[in-house]
């Protein structure tokens, strides 16, 4: 395999991983945006969205339409959430509302566990999904899961940009994003721009949780975690609270972990890829706490 | 007498320590250790998350050093041979007792808590709390890959079961009474004022940063020795133990109880307690005569994430807020409640 080769295989992986990142990442940033919350919930609407698909799948339904059930579950989910545990606390001091979140993922991981036990389930994948592409005599090869979840989130953060641009909705979540309060002085309806906000994000993670769910071929309840600590990291460093920063942070982060993973394992940092992200997202939150597009901060000591 | 109640409160604890491992069943008293194991880690919290105001989501990462450290210190030699055959030779070659151990544990997680906090303190609100949390993961992450020192993922066992009732009574007594110094002290106050409003303090001259780094050392060295009780208390244990199932579970006694009250953090830890050992047997399925309940595993927690949340919507200061059972009567009965925003 030569350098080129090997560079491209690296930049496969590396897209197909970043914008898994950048799906879950957009969502913790919109809801960011708007209410100051830091939702920890977030990773659950995956591992909602893929046990969604999974109990489609095994009532018998077609896999595609599965999918699409699955992540209208999760948006449900995601309203129910907003109604009964966000809204009370809607304008709460920060830690308080991340608080909530905190107790929420714990409610919905041991809802998944009473549900589905916690040992991993496998996941079904038709035929189609599972075929993989070789290139240059099969030295750089692809799934048509890569693909697909290139592609859908592809589709998907180009609905979000049409969506934030061109519909009074999302105009109002631009708005309220801005400043929720005078937003809701002149005239826009709060609660709908933020049961729409959740709808999104939720779907989102939904689907990011299938495809999640399609690359590691199993589901568990625990499996939205680590996905949402990445997600974190990724919204962090494009900048918290901005969707083009939760895309770029995304595929940085993609990207960067592709890169850790590669160097060479005489080294040993291979092992240490988390630690290695983490104190990046740390540094960041230092020196510049406004991400990579730069979101103004709120002076605060 | 101003300390007399101090004086009933501690041989009324003297006495229940020395008759209870006589009385109460061994189940019990080993629910008794833990509670007061989990009563030094949450009052430690309230001290740098409720007092001073940095919502760390760490603490848990400090309890597993300090667990981690007490046991590799005390571990026999035989035992390191069998275990961590790889152990540099200054740690290979002799072990130490239990309360030196403890202690270098605490003073070690006190260290590093120094050294992250320097950067860390300077965040504040929804920030401190994501990279604390980012410590807590780079701790697991680091634990499972030394595997020199830790064994990696894999269980890290045969370290004596040095824990007993007794040493963790002390240990909370300690706990509490410097906790106790410290939060109503002047300085206490300063860490309180830099929880209100920040700039408000600097303004008066409380060095806002330092005051911020002690309150999370302070923090820490508790958390260390907490670690190291539970470490020795739990005799084998993995990175995972340590990881957020307990961090949560830490996070709702501290909130449940009030985050800036002790009195709180200990009625918080006894009342999560006594309702989890509660709903754990719950859990398993009991039979009414007419009705028979099915076993429900993880509905225990599934009601105490409820209660989390019904305190975070209906009473966010929580049970206590930042009152306090006082075992000292001071001459002047002082008002150290905060001003409300409103004034």
């Amino acid at each position: 395999m030569n350098l080129l080769e090997y560079t491209f295989q690296q930049i496969i992986n590396a897209v197909s991983q970043g914008s898994m990142f950048a799906l879950v990442a957009v969502g913790l940033s919109i809801i960011f945006s708007l209410l100051r919350l830091t939702n920890f919930a977030h990773g659950d609407m995956m591992m909602v969205g893929a046990f969604g698909t999974l109990v489609m799948q095994l009532a018998g339904v077609p896999f595609l339409l599965a999918v699409l059930l699955g992540i209208v579950i999760s948006a449900l989910v995601g309203i129910i959430i907003e109604r009964i545990a966000y809204r009370p606390v809607r304008g709460a001091p920060d830690v308080t509302m991340l608080l909530t979140s905190v107790a929420l993922t714990y409610i919905l991981e041991n809802l998944g566990i009473l549900l589905f036990t916690s040992s991993p389930r496998n996941f079904p994948l038709p035929d189609w999904l599972n075929a993989s592409f070789n290139l240059a005599d099969g030295r750089i090869s692809f799934t048509s899961i890569n693909l697909l979840t290139f592609g859908l989130t592809l589709l998907a953060l180009l609905f979000l940009a049409w969506f934030v641009r061109n519909t009074q909705v999302g105009l109002g979540m631009r708005a309220a994003a801005e400043d929720l309060t005078a937003s809701y002085l002149v005239g826009i309806n709060v609660n709908t721009v933020i049961v729409v906000a959740f709808v999104m994000a939720s779907s989102f993670a939904g689907l990011a949780g299938v495809l999640w769910a399609a690359q590691a071929g199993v589901v568990e309840p625990h499996m939205g975690f680590t996905p949402l600590l990445k997600a974190f990291v990724a919204a962090i460093i494009g900048g918290f609270g901005s969707i083009p920063g939760a895309i770029i942070g995304g595929f940085v982060l993609g990207a960067l972990e592709v890169l850790i993973q590669s160097l060479p394992s005489e080294w040993g940092l291979g092992a240490y890829r988390d630690a290695i992200v983490f104190t990046l997202l740390i540094a960041f939150l230092l020196f510049r706490p406004g991400g990579i597009v730069g979101v103004k901060q709120e002076v605060k000591l | 007498m101003k300390y007399s109640r101090l004086i009933f409160a501690l041989g009324a604890l003297l006495g229940f320590t020395l008759l209870v491992p006589n009385i109460l069943p061994q189940y019990l008293v080993r629910v008794l250790i833990v509670m007061g194991i989990n009563i030094i880690l949450v009052a430690s919290l309230g001290l740098s998350n409720g007092f001073t105001g940095v919502f760390s989501l760490g603490h848990v990462g400090f309890m597993a050093l300090g667990a981690y450290s007490s046991g590799i210190l005390t571990l026999s030699v035989s035992k390191k041979l069998a275990y961590l055959p790889d152990l540099p030779g200054f740690l290979a070659g002799y072990n130490l007792p239990f309360l030196p151990a403890t202690i270098l544990a605490g003073l070690l997680c006190a260290a590093v808590a120094f050294l992250i906090g320097i950067p860390l303190m300077r965040l504040s609100g929804n920030y401190v709390s994501v990279a604390t949390l980012g410590f807590l993961v780079i701790v697991n992450n680091v634990l499972i890959n030394a595997e020199t020192l830790t064994r990696g993922a894999r269980t890290f066992t045969g370290i004596p079961d040095f824990t007993t009732l007794p040493w963790v009574v002390a240990w909370m007594v300690v706990t509490l009474v410097v906790l106790s110094r410290i939060a109503y002290s002047p300085f206490g106050r300063a860490m309180r004022a830099t929880r209100e409003d920040g700039i408000a303090a600097q303004g008066i001259g409380i060095q806002v940063l330092p005051t911020r780094l002690i309150a999370f050392t302070i923090g820490a060295f508790f958390a260390g020795i907490g670690g190291a009780l539970y470490a020795h208390y739990l005799v084998s244990f993995s990175p995972a133990t340590f990881y957020i199932a307990m961090m949560v579970t830490q996070l709702t006694m501290l909130v449940l109880g009030g985050q800036a009250s002790l009195t709180g953090a200990t009625l918080g830890v006894v009342i999560v307690t006594v309702l989890s050992e509660l709903l754990r047997n719950l859990e398993r399925g009991f039979d009414l005569g007419f009705v028979k309940l099915p076993a429900v595993f993880g509905a225990s927690q599934i009601a105490l994430g409820l209660i989390f949340i019904l305190v975070m919507v209906f009473r966010p200061q929580g049970l206590f807020g930042d009152r306090e059972i006082k075992f000292v009567e001071s001459k002047v009965e002082r008002n150290e409640r905060p001003v409300p925003d409103h004034l």
